[in-house]
């Protein structure tokens, strides 16, 4: 490193075959000024402690798999640079409110199945035919979900989220984000399957409006608003089934 | 479930003392503490209600005590706590409603903050304004 510039990084470690709890280890990793955290970590890695295991694949910000806490705060480590984080030390530790799996890795089985669950697609309203064209969408109608299609899975929202760290089942705001980019697509027919998932206490309904979800957003995406936009939304099912009782029974 | 499975050993981080952890959770936990001083508000006038419904001695005496240096650092404390309430949900606000299209445009969350503090404020004038005409 030509200007010998060094800084510490602080990683909870844990591996599990050896150690109970996750313990702090730290490394002095020489740094330029183009250095991101995930490129001090992939020094550790190559030149100081192969042990060390961590998630990352584009170095661009938009795979969503480097994503920690970087001096507590949820962040992509290949956005985030070691210059503006020093004179350290730089303390790296696994997504919050997640199951550690490995050092920085956490278990994210459970987020994927919640994804699954509601249905990231879109359905489309009635059978559509290939000589039908494409679908025609105004931009007033595009407005009402682009922002959420933004969304990359990095879960940086369920870290900053701790209702989502106190209950675990709650399907949580980057999941609802998604659900809610479909169900405001004007293509889509999907709303009620998605509105069951939505509509039950681990849906919206956990959601105390913290707010941080959408602080923490790399890519932009709001998703408290998605989140307290169905509240209404499923306030709205729940009471007007009582004028309408003829309608769908989803 | 896969040959590894036994293997797995996922550790799951305690959250006590989670609000104390960031800023942004300390300013959250703020805005919760605070809806107990407009929740006291509420009780203070409902037995306000009560008071008058019970005759003119019981309504003096419920202004008597309304009038203690006590109540007064009571309410000067209920002011302030709601006074960050009423800003820390105007915060909120925007995240918490649907998209508005005002004149083919999207309504800014700012807008939205200052259409909340102004309507409070015309609400305070308001009532201030009848409270003054009421006394004499």
């Amino acid at each position: 490193m030509p200007d010998g510039k060094r800084i510490e990084i602080q990683v909870l470690r844990y591996r599990p075959e050896e150690e109970e709890r996750p313990v702090w280890q730290s490394y002095y990793v020489p740094y330029t000024d183009d250095m991101s955290v995930l490129q001090g970590l992939q020094y550790i890695k190559d030149e100081l402690d192969g042990t060390l295991s961590f998630r990352w694949s584009c170095r661009m910000a938009i795979c969503g798999s480097c994503g920690m806490m970087v001096n507590g705060k949820p962040e992509l480590s290949c956005q985030t640079f070691l210059r503006d984080l020093q004179p350290g030390p730089v303390r790296v530790e696994a997504l919050a409110h997640f199951p550690i799996e490995r050092d920085l890795i956490v278990d994210v089985g459970e987020f994927v199945k919640k994804l699954e669950s509601v249905k990231p697609y879109i359905i489309p309203k009635e059978p559509r035919k290939l000589s039908d064209g494409e679908y025609l969408q105004t931009p007033a109608q595009l407005e009402q979900f682009e922002q959420f299609s933004s969304c990359i899975n990095c879960m940086l929202c369920y870290a900053a989220c701790p209702q989502f760290g106190l209950n675990p089942d709650f399907t949580g705001p980057g999941v609802l984000a998604l659900a809610h980019r479909y169900n405001a697509d004007s293509r889509d027919g999907g709303r009620a399957e998605r509105m069951e998932i939505l509509s039950t206490e681990e849906g919206v309904w956990s959601c105390t409006a913290v707010g941080y979800c959408s602080e923490v957003c790399p890519k932009g995406v709001d998703p408290a608003n998605a989140v307290n936009q169905n509240k209404v939304n499923s306030a709205k099912d729940y009471f007007l089934r009582f004028l309408s009782p003829k309608g769908e029974s989803k | 479930m896969s040959r590894y499975a036994a293997a797995r050993k996922g550790y799951v981080r305690p959250m006590q003392g989670w609000w104390r952890r960031d800023p942004f959770f300390m300013r959250y936990m703020i805005r919760e503490v605070t809806a107990f001083a407009v929740l006291a508000y509420a009780i203070i006038l409902a037995v306000g209600v009560v008071r008058l419904a019970q005759g003119e001695v019981a309504w003096n005496g419920w202004l008597a005590a309304l009038r203690s240096p006590g109540a007064i650092l009571l309410h000067i404390v209920l002011l302030v706590s709601m006074i960050e309430h009423a800003r820390s949900w105007f915060e909120i606000m925007p995240k918490t409603m649907p998209m508005m299209i005002v004149g083919g445009e999207r309504v800014e969350g700012s807008t939205i903050m200052r259409t909340g503090w102004a309507a409070s404020a015309v609400v305070t004038v308001v009532v201030v304004a009848i409270a003054w005409w009421a006394r004499s």
